[in-house]
């Protein structure tokens, strides 16, 4: 399978014992990036420390709190828990790359019109996962509260708080995040 | 300004911005990920370096050695500070534990070492090669031991006792007695602490995440020896706090110690399976309550003692401070009694006091409605009072009753069973249950900076913070009221030690506080402006961007031409918080519904009733009720820092195995706040509500437990296992 094959990344050696590191290209908001980084280095601080995309936000490194989540060929990914070199050829959605202060996304929009923050640290994780969510129940991907299978899946306020809890906000914005994501999804309907 | 006296009718009364449901002036920057928060303030220094820190694996005792040569010999590493590099440092006048330096472990997890190098991976990895010698101590770490130990000892502060409670209590017709505990609970904010720290000669700069920028200077400089104006403190953005940050914290010193050792500014978080052990908690409480009634339910005899631990040095968790305050009764024993433990830090979280006080109270009075037959809220409001009991100080306001009745209409009251166990839908049993909702209400000196741009726009600078809270957009909001501008001619500057010292984010009192300094600082613009006009500063009128008197009307723009005006000045409270007790009141309601096989407890709706004077914005106000209520569902159902008492740590120290609420947790929520003004408070007429909203949250949970169950669970969290062996027939 030589596509597969090229998609893995030329590892550039370890000088002097340093640590490995290896080449990598992906696609950034629609911008191509490629360097030669530590292959120790997750998406998240590929993102936040070598790129500058600080938006994205770092709340455990763990896998344990979403705030970290930005969307990769499509589908929301915890970047924490991802390493960079694992993206080769990918195409990456950052908050950034949703909107900007003064031309904000529909759902960024909705976020501030409703409050859905207070903090605002978990606020791009809770973004990005909400955008993939809403495209997640329009594919038809089922969640854990979906009772039909079969039938087209319904937005309904059940299926938005089980889709988005592994987004935690410890400001406790959920009920007007909901709100915010309920309205998009409305409009979009 | 001194406020001594009650307001009088002031320009905050136009309520044209001020109490206006405005959206976030800095929501847009929250929203697109361009708010800078402290790790990721980038492009203020050069050549900086990662900092990572290591936790002492022991609870107590001794560092003998560090060995730092495979470390310092790892790829990429610029140096490698320990805590025996460096003596124990000065603290803060609210801490205890050592943040870096010495050879004494007070704590788990207490920071000895930090590790520079030229990338986050490279600092993490060497962290792991450090070798470390402890000599380990035997520590107490069992609070139920120690509450053994002590009880019947006196309390911490003796003043609330009142009458005979003894006696009282003996002779009473209707008796409860019972032990409530609430377990250590973690902060969780999700931001993690976090500093990038530079110094230029003997000057120190640190970017962190700190609520109060004026006590974080004092103490960083008392921690590093430095005159208090060699240090500046930049926190503009933080990514929640609830008491978590309120002091200066181990990153915070080891990143200014270790960028002083390497010669380069350095950057450092600490990771999250370090911030429970490491940082202040919650601590835990056994909670003793007896009441004493007559039999038509009016309080005779009211005891609440309440236990806790701490390090030496350390204090107690105030659990009993509302029940000085809350009920009417003749005899009253009321205090806290604190005992050594060889925990991490306990301190402030989110109504330090008032929220596990009120977990274990408002559900021990629900307990007492039943006995004596009573509806709970009836019974609440026999015994509500207008005078702080035994001390005749009359309260500012009190509307506790009208919060209950209130919220008693709107919730549905009349639909809930009066006994338990009586309500079923499906497989589900389902309860409701109420609790009031107590917290005083503080006031704090805070001083602002106002300025009149050339052009007309309007800048405040305060080094008040923003915790998620709203400070940003209420602080604009005043000062655009003041100066009768719109709210888009207002740029607000917070979190910064070069401006002026603020009341900080705390104990619910940082809007009130902050906006008054800035009413304060606006008053004084307004003066220097109508001098510059020649008006009379005290009946001149600022509004749509203009300023008139008499016959004339002079824009603010104009006013400028001449080139800015500022004024600075700052809000000191005298007098009244004495002569009133200042508090807010509030009730919660919750609906819950619990499994009747599997005993899963669901919330299903939950309304708070808020009276704490004017809100400021009711878009803000609302929403830090509700993530008071979210966080008072993780009191109640899931939150507990897990002690391993043989070795002395929370074990669940990270966000998996420490359980805060998810989306799939929240429900409906509605919060509504009573339309009152308060103008013993403040110029702003304003109370705080960021507290208020999780104090009793927890017990309308249980209540509501047990109105669907019949269960009294008076150990929290209320986790399914311990309903399950006591769950009604299914
Ligand atoms: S930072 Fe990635 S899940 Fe928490
Ligand atoms: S807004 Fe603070 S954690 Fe969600």
């Amino acid at each position: 399978m030589p596509s597969d094959f090229e998609t893995i990344p030329r590892e550039t050696g370890a000088a002097d014992g340093a640590p490995p590191r290896s080449e990598v290209s992906l696609t950034i908001n629609g911008r191509d990036w490629s360097g030669v980084i530590d292959n120790r280095v997750t998406l998240l601080d590929l993102l936040r420390e070598e790129i500058g995309l600080t938006g994205s936000k770092k709340g455990c490194d763990h896998g344990q709190c979403g705030a970290c989540t930005v969307i990769v060929n499509g589908r929301r990914v915890n970047a924490c828990l991802s390493f960079a070199v694992m993206h080769q050829g990918d195409a990456v959605t950052t908050i950034e790359g949703v909107g900007r202060p003064d031309a904000l996304d529909p759902l960024q929009a909705a976020f501030v019109a409703h409050d859905g923050y207070q903090c605002g640290y978990c606020t791009p994780g809770q973004i990005c996962s909400a955008k993939a969510v809403l495209e997640e129940i329009a594919a038809g991907v089922p969640s854990h509260v979906t009772r039909d299978l079969e039938a087209p899946i319904a937005t309904t306020a059940e299926e938005i708080r089980e889709r988005m809890s592994g987004n935690i906000c410890r400001c406790g914005a959920y009920a007007n995040i909901l709100a915010a994501i309920s309205e998009v999804a409305e409009g979009a309907r | 300004m001194l406020f001594d006296t009650p307001a009088k009718e002031n320009p905050i009364d136009r309520a044209r911005e001020v109490g206006q449901p405005r959206p976030r002036i800095d929501g847009p920057l929250k929203v697109s990920g361009t708010a800078r928060y402290a790790y990721e303030q980038r492009d203020v220094v050069e050549n900086m370096a990662y900092g990572y820190p290591l936790g002492a694996a022991i609870a107590k005792g001794r560092v003998r050695a560090i060995d730092t040569a495979a470390a310092e010999a790892a790829p990429g590493v610029i140096g490698v500070l320990t805590t025996l590099d460096v003596p124990r440092h000065a603290l803060g006048p609210m801490n205890t534990a050592m943040l870096f330096g010495g050879d004494r472990v007070e704590h788990y997890h207490q920071a000895i070492a930090v590790v520079v190098a030229e990338s986050f991976e490279e600092a993490r990895a060497a962290t792991a090669l450090l070798d470390v010698d402890y000599a380990p101590e035997p520590g107490c770490f069992d609070l139920e031991r120690v509450a053994r130990e002590i009880v019947g000892q006196p309390f911490c502060e003796d003043d609330a006792l009142v009458g005979d409670f003894d006696d009282a209590f003996l002779a009473a017709p209707v008796q409860l007695d019972v032990t409530y505990r609430t377990p250590d609970q973690s902060h969780s904010m999700m931001e993690p602490h976090a500093t990038l720290a530079a110094w230029e000669g003997d000057e120190l700069t640190v970017w962190t995440s700190n609520q109060m920028i004026a006590w974080g200077v004092r103490d960083l400089a008392a921690a590093l020896d430095l005159p208090r104006d060699k240090v500046r403190l930049v926190s503009p953005f933080i990514g929640g706090g609830f008491g978590g940050k309120l002091f200066v914290r181990s990153d915070v010193v080891a990143a200014s110690l270790a960028a002083r050792k390497v010669g380069r500014p350095v950057k450092l978080a600490l990771p999250r399976p370090l911030i429970a052990n490491n940082t202040t908690h919650r601590p835990a409480t056994v909670q003793r309550l007896r009441f004493g009634a007559t039999e038509d339910g009016k309080f005779t005899a009211f005891g609440h003692e309440s236990t806790s631990g701490n390090l030496p040095d350390g204090g107690p968790e105030t659990a009993t401070q509302q029940s000085q305050f809350l009920y009417a009764a003749p005899n009253r024993l009321v205090g806290e009694r604190l005992g050594v433990l060889d925990l991490p830090e306990g301190n402030a979280m989110r109504a330090p006091g008032e929220a596990s006080g009120m977990m274990a109270l408002e559900a021990a009075v629900d307990e007492m409605a039943e006995k004596l037959g009573l509806d709970p809220i009836e019974f609440r409001i026999l015994n509500d009072t207008q005078v702080v009991p035994g001390k005749d100080t009359p309260f500012s306001q009190r509307h506790l009753a009208d919060c209950l009745r209130l919220g008693a209409d709107r919730f549905g009251w009349g639909e809930r069973a009066s006994l338990p166990a009586r309500r079923r839908e499906g497989r589900s049993w389902i309860g409701i249950g109420v609790a009031a909702a107590y917290r005083n209400n503080l006031l704090m000196k805070s001083g602002a900076r106002a300025r009149l741009q050339e052009g007309g726009g309007v800048e405040i600078e305060t080094d008040m913070t923003d915790i998620g809270t709203g400070s940003y957009t209420i602080i604009a909001q005043t000062a655009a009221e003041m100066m009768g501008v719109p709210l888009a001619r207002v740029t607000v500057r917070l979190g910064d030690s070069r401006y002026p010292v603020s009341a900080g984010s705390g104990g619910q009192f940082g809007g009130n506080s902050s906006t008054s300094g800035v009413y304060a600082a606006c008053v004084a613009l307004r003066t220097r402006i109508a001098e510059r006009l020649g008006a009379d500063p005290e009946t001149a009128v600022f509004e749509e961007g203009e300023v008139r008197w008499g016959n004339s009307a002079v824009s603010l723009v104009e006013a400028a031409s001449g080139g800015e005006i500022v004024a600075e000045d700052s809000i000191t409270f005298k007098g009244l918080g004495e002569k009133y007790r200042q508090s807010t009141f509030g009730a919660h309601f919750v609906e819950v519904a619990v499994d009747a096989a599997t005993a899963e407890i669901r919330v299903r709706r939950m309304l708070a009733v808020c009276s704490a004077g004017r809100i400021l914005n009711p878009v803000t106000a609302r929403s830090q009720v509700i993530g008071a209520m979210t966080m008072g569902v993780g009191s109640a159902l899931m939150e507990e820092l897990a002690v391993d008492k043989t070795r002395g740590f929370f074990a669940n120290h990270d966000l998996a195995g420490y359980e805060v609420p998810v989306h799939a947790d929240i429900p409906r929520q509605d919060v509504i706040f009573l339309d009152e003004t308060d103008p013993i408070s403040s110029p702003m007429k304003a109370k705080g509500v960021g507290e208020l909203g999780l104090c009793g949250v927890a017990a309308a949970v249980a209540n509501a437990v047990y109105n669907a169950t019949g269960i009294r669970v008076r150990d929290f969290p209320i986790t399914l296992d311990k309903l399950l062996p006591h769950m009604p027939p299914f």
